[in-house]
């Protein structure tokens, strides 16, 4: 038998009767606090960062090697036409887990606890977004690191990739409200991951990610041209490669200020109301 | 001090579906007591805490906890408040100190006082030794009572405790009413829930009895035990031939219905004034019916609980 847990009933007495009351926290604060709650997450089950380092390896050595003959002739060619999209595919399809950390903690009550508390509400989420913006740029990393030793050469420089990643993180952090939204609603976690899959399959493949929208059909070219991943795509190909163009940049920026200004304010609203 | 009163509820109202989960509450709980919520699974309680805790928005009525509207005050209520859910809200990957230090900063503590906090806290609720183990490691006692620390960082003014004890053993459900009473005596205002009628008896200073989503008693235990005559009397017959004839004699005397248990001669019945069952078991020795044994209990609030609800006395046997 373990040495029994004693309360020592003065002990106890002084602890709770503590009236202390800090100021309430600010919301910078109270979000750092749920990055850290993220991190220390992170340190005790580190199998969790298997999606961004596992995945993006086995992703572009799977599609380089794979498509790149058949598609561009030879596979370092290809690799220069793929790394921009393929990241842009692992970086988003990674955003998903947001919303199933999210829909974990919901269901184990922890949120109940978080609701209650005085502080700004957002903070809880917030916080564990700005680890994921953490998260998805070592997946960047990675890949890139890896396409450099496959071959890939970026024409846009140091600078060009800087941009691009930037172009990923920005997109993402207003893609993961769409999981958060997801991650609330949904009840158990298998059917969020049905559900995300059903959005994201169409969403990352049905784009310039693999091949030119030009060889497809003209009905399935036009969804391609306004699928904002293919918006990405366009965007991180050129700053990659050093011709970025202001609109490329500008539909970016437009199709992450819709999804932000659709799905944060939902996420919001249902967290407030959550049964 | 304008207001003597913790909670105020009128009419609460929460539906689910087509299903009123809470019908219509009514609570004016005063300062500084603790208040039970005693009732079976899916009476209401939980979503009674939950709409008192701005966790849910009632459909119906309104409530104020000190003063403050818990729908267009919230933000002021959770300053005053703090629950303790039924399912641990503690991340089940992080060690306890962990735990605390993140809910302390999240209280507006500095990094510097928050692990002090913690600390301190864990080790008034005997978590000292087990502070930097992962939560998941702690047995079911230890998680209740971390779980009750978290909502105590900043001692709140009012605590709700869904079902603190429910899958206790007995030593850690008297440690956690020990924490209970302590924090009452400083001053804390508790509201718990409970099914088990011995919780609520032991800590409660007043008891509502909640059942279909409706409060069907209140008052103080001694009230509600009252409210159901002297108590229970229970015989047994040496012989199960004679059970009959003793059920037409206890009637007649006792003037209230006899109910037989399952087992063979044993007999039950509520009893409104003790002085009468002298005179009938004297009855049941001269028309020569032996009684092996009997007993009259004082009420229980099992009984209290059973008379309100109209549950049968059989159903009471099997969950004992």
């Amino acid at each position: 038998m373990s040495q029994p847990n004693v309360i020592k009933e003065e002990q106890l007495r002084q602890a709770i009767t503590s009236r202390k009351r800090p100021e309430r926290p600010s919301a910078l604060t109270t979000s750092l606090t749920f990055s850290s709650r993220a991190l220390l997450r992170i340190k005790h089950v580190p199998e969790q960062l298997f999606d961004v380092t596992v995945f993006p390896i086995i992703f572009l050595l799977m599609f380089t090697y794979l498509f790149g003959g058949a598609i561009a002739g030879s596979t370092s060619e290809y690799l220069q036409f793929l790394l921009p999209g393929i990241l842009v595919m692992t970086v988003s399809q990674i955003t998903m887990y947001t919303g199933i950390d999210l829909n974990n903690d919901i269901r184990k009550g922890i949120f109940d606890r978080f609701r209650t508390l005085p502080i700004w509400l957002p903070s809880a989420l917030v916080g564990a977004l700005l680890v994921d913006m953490i998260r998805y740029s070592g997946a960047s990393i990675i890949m890139l690191t890896l396409g450099f030793i496959l071959g890939f050469r970026p024409e846009g420089g140091f600078l060009g990739v800087i941009g691009a990643i930037g172009m990923i993180l920005i997109f993402c952090f207003c893609l993961s409200w769409v999981w958060t939204t997801l991650g609330i609603i949904m009840r158990s976690e298998k059917s969020l991951m049905m559900v995300s899959f059903m959005v994201l399959f169409p969403l990352t493949f049905v784009s310039n990610v693999f091949v030119d929208p030009q060889t497809l059909p003209s009905w399935l070219e036009g969804f391609v041209d306004v699928n904002p991943i293919s918006l990405l795509v366009d965007a991180v190909r050129g700053f990659m490669h050093g011709n970025v163009t202001v609109e490329a940049i500008g539909w970016v920026f437009l199709s992450s200020a819709v999804f932000l200004i659709i799905f944060a304010p939902l996420t919001m609203y249902l967290y407030r109301n959550k049964k | 001090m304008t207001n003597e009163y913790a909670i105020e509820a009128k009419g609460l109202v929460k539906v689910f579906g087509d299903q009123r989960a809470v019908d219509g509450v009514d609570l004016s709980i005063p300062k500084g007591m603790v208040y039970g919520f005693l009732g079976p699974n899916g009476a209401g309680k939980t979503t009674t805490i939950r709409m008192l805790a701005t966790l849910l928005q009632p459909d119906g009525g309104e409530a104020h906890i000190f003063d403050h509207d818990i729908v267009s005050e919230a933000g002021k209520v959770r300053e005053r408040i703090s629950l303790t859910g039924q399912y641990a809200s503690i991340d089940e990957d992080l060690t306890g100190v962990e735990n605390l230090v993140i809910l302390s900063k999240l209280a507006g503590y500095s990094r510097k006082e928050a692990k002090e906090r913690a600390k301190e806290l864990l080790v008034a609720f005997g978590l000292g030794e087990a502070a930097k183990k992962q939560v998941k490691n702690y047995s079911g006692g230890m998680r209740r009572r971390i779980d009750i620390a978290a909502s105590l960082i900043s001692t709140p003014d009012l605590l709700f405790l869904d079902e603190p004890t429910t899958g206790l053993d007995p030593r850690s459900r008297n440690q956690v009413w020990e924490i209970v009473r302590t924090l009452v005596k400083a001053g804390t205002t508790v509201l718990l829930t409970t099914q088990y009628l011995e919780e609520a008896d032991q800590l409660a200073d007043r008891i509502a009895v909640i059942n279909h989503g409706k409060i069907i008693a209140e008052g103080t235990s001694r009230e509600l035990k009252a409210s159901v005559g002297a108590g229970t009397l229970h015989v047994q017959l040496e012989n199960s031939d004679h059970q009959e004839k003793a059920m037409a004699i206890l009637q007649e005397k006792l003037q209230t219905p006899i109910h037989s248990l399952p087992e063979g001669g044993s007999l039950s019945a509520q009893v409104g004034n003790a002085s009468l069952v002298a005179k009938a078991l004297g009855d049941l020795t001269n028309e020569n019916i032996p009684v092996s044994d009997f007993s009259l209990g004082k009420p229980s609030l099992d009984e209290v609980f059973l008379t309100l609800t109209g549950e049968k006395t059989e159903e009471k046997e099997e969950k004992k």
